[in-house]
């Protein structure tokens, strides 16, 4: 921080200028997400406070909303989708990008660079041309309006956040300690288990917790791909803010936020775990 | 080197040498192969079918062998011979039966407008008459169609119209390409700009690119303090910004767009905000979603983490003693923020503002949700001819126009950051 004493009344009101449009940024950042809450316990079918809610009436909040979400299979069926194409798609996704990751980790990898760019380039292609190309693609090997369709692209969109975590985890990584698990008679897969596996554990969870939410908040996929069967939690959504929008949504939208919360604590502490690990390595 | 390299004596001596240079990158290269070649089926595989798909269009060639067998020759004058009239009474009438000439008859009127009527009418008739014909006696050669086909339509006997079928029946084509960069075909059957007033995919990569860049540069400005923030802040309270910013991050799109309808809509909160303190009358209600307002708000908001995250870890690595040492230099704050800070942070900011345009520019769901009629951007016309008018080879070139434009900023983006840097904040 700057000396106190060299300020002019001009720094001064820059200052408080600079600290009010912070905060007025973090308000708009959060405030979108957070105000959906309160509103989700609304008794009455609207979307805005009622007087009632604004005077903290107990008998203007209540759970109707999260009963009608339960209600019918109007978005259990959804939500049973989200979670089937999900965990297919991650499962897929982690096997296939921790083995790659440890590939390109490799100093022996050949063409590092063109084989990262490749993998990497489903997350980085704007999803509705990715989109438009698998639509046409899998329409002519019938996977269109199938599960599997939908979960083989959620995979390849999922599949290069787990080459990032993990490739994070990796770097640094000394390999001569794995010649020395095998000169300690270790075997390949004896050596990554007990070795490598621990490393990267924390980069095996966060990217697949960053794979399954990009599954579980796609959209333009299962709009191009996606039949009545396949009708995901965005779907619904989607549907429900086109068509007529209950309040319900918002009790979905509730539930969907504990979820990133949920998420985001769990990576971030892998993170601080795995930053607080590497420190006590070095 | 080479007296390093020799195999000392505890090393077991069986593996000859080549295995020995060529195991580690095999083994290497097998762990990268499956999600190699599952990303070059599921993904490439793809990205070729949209690129085929644009140039490439066989539908109306197999639809009407003959008749393109017979226009094969012909110069595109006058009217084409006796052999194309009665080809095309043929496929036209067969067709029909078989329920199949809608189809063909769609993609020739994508090419001069008005042939589908013709084509769908026109074999209508064309089937009365060949009953007619045969009841008489008649024989239906190459004259009788020519005869009959121009007294059903005098279109017939006009070349323009023969050339949209011909043009129509050519597997390998520009014409989707011509036609997303707004040419049209003239009379003679070359092409054209089309008049300023029927112009609709420019100037929509326009609208697209102008709002790209507005919403980038929105993000810029409101994540620049922010990120600055974030970096200058006590390691407690930055990690509890940094929840901030990291939460709309992970939450669900449709949860934001919802949250902004909730927010801006005629009945939303901030209308009913600013009638209840009395700042606008009740019939005065600002429209602020369904339009380019709500398509700009609920981009910027979903797109700001993208800039703050790449901000903020240039911005941690800046030591705060450079600015203390510009002001004891003399420097004014504003001074040393401008000669000192921001240099500095420019890897930042060029990394996070080249990021959150390419994602803006493919933005779909947000502008189809809160953009009403003049929020649309490029993304959603793409949608609409791959769901609803079901043009798909227009559909292809539009999408592959897109991925040209994003291809080139990635090379930008390879030259300046690293293609093999993308973080995830």
């Amino acid at each position: 921080m700057m000396a106190a004493t060299a300020v002019s009344p001009g720094y001064r009101v820059a200052r408080w200028g600079y600290l009010a449009f912070c905060v007025a940024a973090f308000v708009f950042l959060i405030a979108p997400i957070l105000v959906l809450v309160p509103l989700s316990f609304n008794a009455e079918p609207y979307f805005t406070f009622t007087e009632g809610m604004l005077r903290f009436d107990p008998e203007a909040y209540s759970l109707r909303w999260y009963r009608s979400m339960f209600d019918g299979d109007e978005w259990t069926r959804p939500l049973a989708n989200s979670l089937i194409i999900g965990i297919s798609a991650t499962v897929v996704a982690t096997v296939l990008g921790a083995a790659a990751a440890l590939g390109l980790a490799h100093p022996a990898m050949p063409g590092r660079k063109i084989v990262t760019a490749l993998l990497i380039s489903p997350m980085i292609t704007p999803v509705i041309i990715a989109g438009v190309g698998m639509f046409f693609f899998y329409s002519n090997l019938g996977l269109a309006q199938t599960h599997i369709g939908i979960i083989l692209a959620h995979a390849v969109f999922g599949a290069p956040f787990v080459v990032i975590t993990v490739s994070a985890t990796l770097a640094g990584f000394d390999w001569t300690v794995m010649r020395a698990a095998a000169n300690l008679g270790a075997n390949p897969l004896v050596a990554f288990r007990r070795v490598q596996l621990p490393l990267i554990l924390p980069g095996v969870i966060s990217g697949s917790l960053f794979a399954f939410a990009a599954s579980f908040d796609e959209l333009v996929i299962v709009l191009f791909m996606g039949g009545l069967e396949q009708r995901t939690l965005p779907r619904q959504m989607w549907s429900g803010i086109r068509e007529e929008i209950s309040p319900t949504i918002l009790a979905v939208a509730t539930f969907l936020i504990v979820f990133a919360l949920l998420a985001l604590s769990t990576v971030e502490w892998l993170r601080r775990r795995g930053a607080a690990g590497g420190q006590r390595a070095g | 080197m080479t007296s390093q390299g020799s195999p000392s004596v505890s090393q077991p001596p069986a593996r000859p040498l080549w295995r020995r240079a060529l195991g580690p990158r095999l083994r290497a290269a097998g762990l990268a192969l499956p999600l190699v070649a599952f990303v070059s089926v599921t993904f490439l595989g793809p990205m070729l079918s949209l690129l085929t798909k644009s140039f490439y269009d066989p539908e109306v060639a197999d639809a009407l062998p003959e008749t393109m067998a017979a226009l094969r020759d012909w110069d595109g004058q006058g009217t084409p011979s006796d052999e194309a009239f009665a080809a095309v009474a043929r496929e036209f009438v067969a067709a029909r039966q078989e329920r199949t000439l809608g189809r063909t008859a769609n993609r020739v009127n994508r090419v001069v407008s008005g042939m589908r009527s013709t084509i769908m009418g026109g074999s209508r008739e064309m089937v009365d008459a060949a009953a007619a014909a045969e009841a008489a006696g008649v024989e239906m050669d190459g004259a009788f169609w020519r005869e009959t086909m121009i007294g059903i339509d005098s279109r017939w006997g006009e070349p323009e119209h023969w050339r949209a079928l011909q043009a129509a029946g050519q597997r390998l084509t520009a014409r989707h390409y011509l036609k997303a960069l707004d040419f049209e075909r003239g009379p003679d059957g070359g092409y054209q700009r089309a008049p300023e007033v029927w112009r609709i995919y420019v100037p929509l990569f326009w609208r697209t690119f102008l709002v790209s860049l507005g919403v980038t540069l929105l993000c810029l400005v409101i994540g620049y303090p922010v990120a600055h923030m974030i970096a200058n802040s006590p390691p407690k309270r930055a990690n509890v910004l940094l929840l901030l910013v990291l939460l709309p991050f992970w939450t669900s799109l449709l949860v934001r767009t919802t949250s902004w309808i909730v927010l801006l809509q005629n009945q939303g909160i901030v209308n009913d905000f600013l009638v209840a303190i009395g700042l606008i009358g009740d019939d005065g209600r600002i429209a602020m979603i369904y339009n380019m307002t709500g398509t700009f708000v609920a981009m910027t908001h979903v797109l700001l983490p993208f800039l703050v995250l790449p901000l903020y870890s240039v911005m941690r690595a800046i030591p705060p003693a450079h600015m203390n040492a510009a002001v004891s230099l003399g420097a004014t704050p504003f001074q040393a923020l401008r000669r000192v800070y921001w240099p500095q942070t420019l890897p930042g900011v060029g990394a996070g503002c080249l990021l959150t345009f390419i994602l803006a520019i493919g933005y779909y769901i947000t502008p189809a949700l809160v953009g009403g009629q003049s929020g649309q951007l490029i993304s959603n016309m793409i949608a609409y001819h791959v769901q609803t008018s079901l043009n798909w080879g227009l559909a292809a070139a539009l999408a592959a126009l897109l991925l040209g434009g994003v291809t080139l900023l990635y090379v930008v983006y390879d030259r300046l950051v690293g293609i093999d840097r993308i973080g995830l904040g």
